[in-house]
């Protein structure tokens, strides 16, 4: 069970308090009705998937509703940093 | 009483936030959410010198507000209505029977004498300017004290979040879980800890308590 | 004669204690102090359950958490049973019920033996693994075999009558192990300040040095746990725990502890106490002095009763004055071992031989055995053993000096006892449950704990230090390091308690003794006891091409089970590296998960079971629910009234004299578990319209409207009324199931792509009771309740809401309806919910108001062709395929979610599954939910499947069953026949319709 750091309580919180919510910074297209079925699936389906520094966006479900992003490693599962959303992780390898 | 229906001065301005008084005017019964526990009968009859020490405060007043810290509009309002500053990150503030918790960055629990609810919310919004809101969620939620020498192993029996002095001095408050549900924790003194829980959660949680309590002794005060 | 084995002084029992105890229904003496495996020794019990395949008698081989085989049942009552626990963790009490559990009928006279031993070949290795490769037919008649000859033990068939918890616990130094390391640690880090928490799992703190003859700081090794211990209670910031297994070490150092609390007092726990407890602990620093365990070697017929492990022979001999025998051969390939001769020879026993596979033994302990006078035979090994019931002798012969074959002639030995040693193997499991690699030691001959990510330090014999002065040095360092590393000032140079440097000689790596016939042909030489994998069942499996030691694992099923390995793991790869030309690196190794060793469902549910399984929800207005007959529904959490039945009723009476009850005169609802999201906010109205379907720029204050969520693929995944309370204020509903999820969409959204509008979002479900009175006279009740809110039809219109007052309580009432009849949802703060129904009850008497629940309303909604997100819907399909097209907007400026995904090509094309109304040919059938339509169901199987009916019910009011569910291309079908095959073979037919079943033009509602 992770142990991660809310960057709005700041402090480190158990992740039962915390719900995933799959990959970070995928941003909504701007025009979405001119983008064509396969530019608006790659909004939709697809994902990195990586093995090793992954970028998620993680919601303090029970405590204080915010979102914020985790850079994590999918191998060891060390988060290496949380970040607010809007900025841009530290750690990208 | 209502600013839609009732304010024909209002009624003529739009109306952008509706203001209710949502307590009775005419004595109709009001059931805090564990009412039904009958817990006046459970002080009386129950054990009188447990390790814990449970008490509801019910029928108080619960503001939630909302607001950028950054926004002097509403700091102000509320430090003019209510005499204290907002608290940061994880800290309450008091003043009188006035007591203020830090829930979120954006979000602070005010609670109030049960009868004070409306007019509190009224000064506030009067007195404050920009984006803001203010909900009353005094049906919603409800105040348990848990005080007594065995009230930090109830704590560590039920939420996750480390209880020990270093890192839970008096007047932090967090939000986490509580068994399976959630509470708002604040530390009140060297023994006594403010639950803040959910109307309907709380049957849960006062089943819970009891069982938790059971190898210290519960007593009940009104 | 009782206690025949057991030594006239010394050992850590008090004598002056007996306790009495059974096993097999025979009574039995032991002391307290003593294990049950102790006890049984003591007693001269060597048979203590049959193998799992070959069904071979089985006794006791160690003294710890690793024994493979005294895996008992106990238990005086049926509901204090408890199957898997091991005699060598399992302290004597008073009264103390035990059982084989692996015997048929027992364990000492078993019928399996018989067929083990005509049928040697019924389970060869890879027997599940070529099983289940048969048709699965026959698993029924294998399943039966296998569970009675495995006999892992039986469940209690009564509730268990103990309570358990869960503890939360948090360390900046937690320490596994409190052996000679573990409690040098645990002694600097508390002087540093840091909170520090030190579990182990026996009974008492020590670890080894409980039966160690040797000095720490000039005293018995016992004297200084002792001083140790006393000394680590002073601390405010220390917390022991012993009888506490460390059983799983997960992510970020969160470890669980399973502890024992009252285990060795009875099988049941004294009243009010807790029997276990499950520690979960967030430690900054984690140190793991978990020790070795020692590794018995592979040889002929190994598992005859009377063979054991060197050091728990030691250990039953100083720590529980139990010498399990008379005569002693020990076979070891280091010196460490040698201490078991002395040991036996100090309790008076007779040593037949030592057997050194080594040439040429060097070392302070082959030193003081040859000064003894003990018949110390080198280069040599016990190929095998005699005796079924009972070691009676061993054959030994000289082996080469890299241990490959045998090369001398054989003498035998009488003996009643033989002692193996094969080195030791330290205990990694907890390291390797969190993702670390072990790493082969060519010192060591073992694996060592592996790189890892967790902040962990490792001390004493799990980094293959296996002297006592080491160990004492190790944890001291490590106690001072892992303190100032979680943030505290300790001395990083401290010096350890001192002990004698004792000389040992280089150790022989060798697993697999040699036999002078080849490995298939030899005696059978087992590695994995409790799974009867013996070294020819390996080299079998390399030979049919399993050359992943993780498919050789479940080839011979060798570390599986309860046992995972402890004893075997090492010696079962060795063999297989052998068998494949490689080395034991190039081999690999598997690892272990959690747990480390068995632990009681009881402690893993804790608290949550029972009437605390899972919160249970209530309403304000439960109480009147419960007394007037409901039964409950569960809806995610919350219990909401299902029906009330009257005396004599059945539920489909019920449901009729509620639906008709509310469509002609007046029905009430507790609709208080909606979710309920307050909005405010300047940009409220612009959000609202970027998360629903439809419109909502024109929505004036004092109006409702129905909305449709989408998820951005363009499926419906919520629906509610959300009402305009003003300019800049509106009040969502949700779905019950849906309310949280659809908080955090919102905030989802606004958080992270539209920040900056001005909105904010609370929920208030808790704050508001939702009394929903719905009914031609529901006009008529609530007019008697309110003297401020003008009921008109005319001024209050559907779809208006009003703030008033009703029974003396501020309200907001909303003209909205999910039934089709006129009809109000009443919302006051939940304090007056109980109030104001019981005030409605006490007016709408005369109107048979009467109280309906989920169904009814499911009924009620399903005539008028409404549907409910999560049970009409399914997340794969959009507003159009449910003919919902009207709640989707065209022309809203901003592409709202859903907009784009509905237009997918997918989501255009023709013959999707469309949601339509369904009409049985037979009135009175109601096609099951589920079912599945088809156009001819008298096509061959598998049929051609149309879609599925989502609500299906009888409506009592309408006379007939009423049904929705998808057709495929439904929408332009209407009037044609479709037929419902069931799985009990009858076909209903029915015709597909409007889902609008009642009152189309809607002038109910409208009156």
């Amino acid at each position: 069970m992770f142990e991660i750091y809310c960057p709005h309580c700041q402090e480190y919180r158990e992740e039962e308090e915390f719900h995933a919510s799959g990959e970070a910074h995928i941003s909504r297209p701007l025009d979405p009705d001119n983008c064509t079925d396969e530019e608006w699936a790659q909004f939709l389906y697809f994902r990195k998937n990586p093995r090793g520094v992954h970028h998620e966006l993680w919601v303090h479900a029970a405590g204080c509703r915010k979102f914020f992003n985790i850079t994590r490693d999918t191998q060891t599962y060390e988060i290496k940093e949380t970040y607010k959303v809007g900025e841009q992780p530290t750690v990208t390898e | 009483m209502s600013e839609v229906i009732a304010n024909n001065e209002v009624a003529s301005a739009p109306v952008l936030i509706q203001q209710m008084d949502q307590l009775s005017s005419q004595g109709a019964r009001a059931e805090s959410p564990l009412y039904h526990a009958d817990l006046a009968s459970v002080a009386r009859e129950g054990n009188q010198n447990g390790g814990v020490v449970l008490q509801e405060v019910a029928l108080l007043g619960h503001l939630v507000l909302r607001g950028n810290i950054n926004n002097a509009g509403f700091t102000s309002g509320v430090e003019k209505v209510l005499g204290m500053a907002l608290p940061g990150s994880l800290q309450s503030a008091e003043n009188g029977d006035v007591s203020l918790r830090w829930i979120a960055p954006d979000e602070w629990l005010l609670v109030v004498p049960g009868a004070q609810a409306f007019s509190i919310e009224r000064e506030l919004r009067d007195a404050m300017d920009g984006h803001i809101a203010i909900v009353n969620v005094s049906g919603g939620q409800t105040v348990l004290n848990l005080s007594g020498a065995n009230a930090r192993d109830v704590l560590m029996k039920s939420t996750g979040y480390d209880v020990h002095d270093r890192n839970f001095p008096v007047g932090k408050v967090v939000t986490t879980t509580f068994a399976k549900s959630q509470a708002v924790i604040r530390r009140t003194g060297e023994q006594s800890w403010e639950l803040i829980i959910r109307r309907s959660f709380s049957d849960y949680l006062w089943l819970w308590l009891q069982d938790a309590s059971a190898e210290f002794g519960l007593t009940v005060r009104t | 004669m009782t206690q025949q084995n057991r030594l006239q002084s010394g050992g850590r029992i008090e004598r002056n204690k007996p306790l009495t105890f059974s096993y097999n229904g025979k009574h039995y003496k032991g002391f307290e102090g003593d294990t049950l495996a102790s006890a049984m020794l003591a007693n001269g019990i060597d048979v203590v359950g049959r193998s799992f395949k070959y069904s071979r008698p089985r006794g006791i081989v160690a003294a710890g958490p690793e024994e493979p085989n005294a895996v008992l049942q106990l238990g005086a009552t049926e509901a204090t049973q408890v199957p898997n626990v091991r005699a060598t963790q399992q302290e004597l009490f008073d009264g103390l019920v035990s059982n084989a559990t692996n015997g048929w009928p027992n364990a000492d006279m078993d019928l399996m033996g018989y067929v083990g031993k005509v049928g040697g070949r019924m389970m060869p290795p890879g027997f599940y693994y070529k099983t289940f490769m048969y048709p699965q037919s026959m698993w029924e008649s294998y399943e039966k075999f296998i569970r009675k000859a495995a006999g892992l033990g039986r469940s209690p068939l009564e509730n268990d009558p103990d309570t358990y918890d869960h503890l939360n616990q948090h360390a900046d130094v937690m320490i596994v192990g409190a052996g000679p390391a573990g409690l040098s640690a645990a002694l600097q880090a508390a002087r540093s300040g840091a909170r520090v928490l030190i579990a182990d799992e026996q009974s008492e703190f020590g670890g080894s040095l409980l039966h160690s003859n040797e000095l720490i700081d000039d005293k018995p090794a016992a004297q200084w746990v002792e001083e140790t211990v006393a000394q680590l209670s002073k601390f405010s910031n220390v917390v022991m725990l012993p009888r506490s297994t460390v059983n799983g070490y997960h992510d970020h150092n969160f470890l669980t502890i399973h502890e024992r609390c009252t285990d060795h007092i009875a099988d049941k726990a004294p009243a009010g106490q807790v029997r276990q407890r499950l520690h979960r602990v967030r430690a900054k620093w984690v140190i793991l002095a978990t020790g070795a365990h020692e590794r018995p070697l592979v040889f002929g017929h190994n598992d005859v009763p009377g063979v054991m492990v060197a050091s728990a022979v030691s250990v039953y001999i100083n720590r529980y004055a139990v010498a399990p025998g008379k005569e002693l051969v020990l076979m070891t390939t280091n010196d460490g071992a040698y201490q078991t001769a002395l040991d036996w020879a100090a309790a008076g026993r007779k040593v037949t031989a030592i057997v050194d596979t080594r040439a040429n033994p060097q070392g302070d302990l082959v030193d003081a055995a040859r000064a003894q006078g003990l018949n110390i035979i080198t280069g040599s090994a016990v190929i095998d053993v005699q005796g079924s019931k009972r070691v009676s002798g061993v054959s030994v012969a000289s082996i080469a000096e890299d241990g490959s074959r045998v090369t001398g002639s054989i003498q035998r030995l009488s003996c009643d006892t033989v002692a193996s040693s094969g080195g030791w193997s330290p205990v990694i499991h907890l390291s390797c449950h969190t993702g670390s690699r072990p790493k082969w030691s060519d010192d060591v001959i073992g694996f060592l704990p592996g790189d890892t990510v967790q902040k962990q330090l490792t001390a004493g014999s799990i980094n293959g230090e296996f002297g006592l002065k080491g160990c004492l040095a190790e944890g001291t360092r490590a106690g001072a390091q892992a303190a100032i590393n979680a943030g505290f000032e300790a001395d990083a140079d401290a010096v350890p308690a001192s002990a004698a440097d004792v000389k040992t000689g280089p150790a022989m790596a060798l697993f697999h003794i040699p036999h002078s016939q080849p490995t298939s042909r030899a005696p059978k030489q087992f590695v994995d006891f409790q799974n009867d994998v013996t070294a020819a069942g390996i080299e079998l499996a390399t030979r049919e091409g399993f050359e992943s030691i993780e498919h050789v694992k479940r080839y011979t099923a060798m570390g599986f089970g309860t046992d995972q390995g402890k004893l075997g793991n090492i010696n079962g790869m060795a063999i297989a590296a052998k068998s494949l030309n490689q080395s034991i690196p190039e081999t690999g190794t598997t690892i272990f998960r959690p747990n480390y060793t068995p632990i009681t469902f009881g402690a893993i549910a804790g608290r949550h079971c029972g009437e605390l399984f899972d919160p249970k929800r209530y309403s304000a207005m439960h109480k009147w629910h419960l007394e007037n007959g409901a039964k409950f529904e569960d809806v995610g959490q919350w219990k909401r009234p299902w029906y009330f039945p009257k005396a004599g009723e059945s539920m489909q009476d019920a449901l009729n004299r509620e639906c008709q009850a509310t469509r002609e005169s007046v029905g009430i609802l507790d609709a208080s578990t909606l979710g309920k999201i307050d909005i405010q906010g300047k940009d409220a109205r612009e959000f609202l319209g970027r998360v629903y379907t439809n419109a909502w720029a024109k929505l004036a204050v004092g109006k409702c409207r129905y909305g449709l969520m989408c998820g951005e693929d363009g499926m419906v995944f919520d629906d509610g009324v959300t009402s305009c309370l003003g300019e800049n204020h509106f009040l969502m509903t949700t779905t019950t199931g849906g309310a949280a999820r659809v908080l955090e969409w919102l905030e989802l959204y606004h958080q992270t792509e539209w920040p900056e509008l001005e909105v904010y979002f609370n929920t208030v479900t808790d704050q508001w009771a939702t009394l929903t009175v719905s009914g031609p006279n529901s006009r008529k009740l609530i007019s008697e309740l309110t003297d401020d809110i003008d009921l008109d039809r005319d001024s209050f219109k559907f779809m208006d809401w009003r703030e008033g007052t009703v029974a003396g309580v501020p309200a907001r009432i909303f003209r909205i309806s999910f039934t089709g009849e006129l009809s109000y949802e009443i919302n006051v703060q939940a304090n007056y919910g109980l109030h104001v129904w019981e005030k409605l009850f006490e007016a709408g008497e005369k109107y048979n108001l009467t109280p309906y629940g989920t169904e009814t309303m499911h009924i009620l909604r399903a005539e008028k062709g409404f549907i409910i997100a999560g049970q009409d819907t399914d997340g794969s399909v959009h507003p159009f395929d449910l003919g919902m097209g009207w709640c989707v907007a065209q022309k809203k400026p901003f592409s709202y979610i859903g907009k784009r995904g509905m237009a997918r090509e997918d989501c255009v094309r023709p013959n999707r599954k469309q949601l339509v109304g369904l009409k049985t040919k037979d009135p009175q059938v109601v096609i099951p939910e589920g079912a599945q339509a088809v156009n001819d169901p008298n096509q061959p199987i598998p049929m051609t499947m149309l879609g599925h009916v989502t609500s299906s019910y009888y409506s009592a009011c309408l006379g007939h069953s009423i049904a929705m569910g998808f057709v495929r291309d439904g929408l332009n079908r209407m009037g044609d026949t479709v037929y419902y095959p069931l799985a009990d073979g009858t076909v209903i037919e029915a015709e597909i319709c409007s889902p609008i079943f009642l009152d189309p033009k809607g002038e109910r509602q409208n009156v």
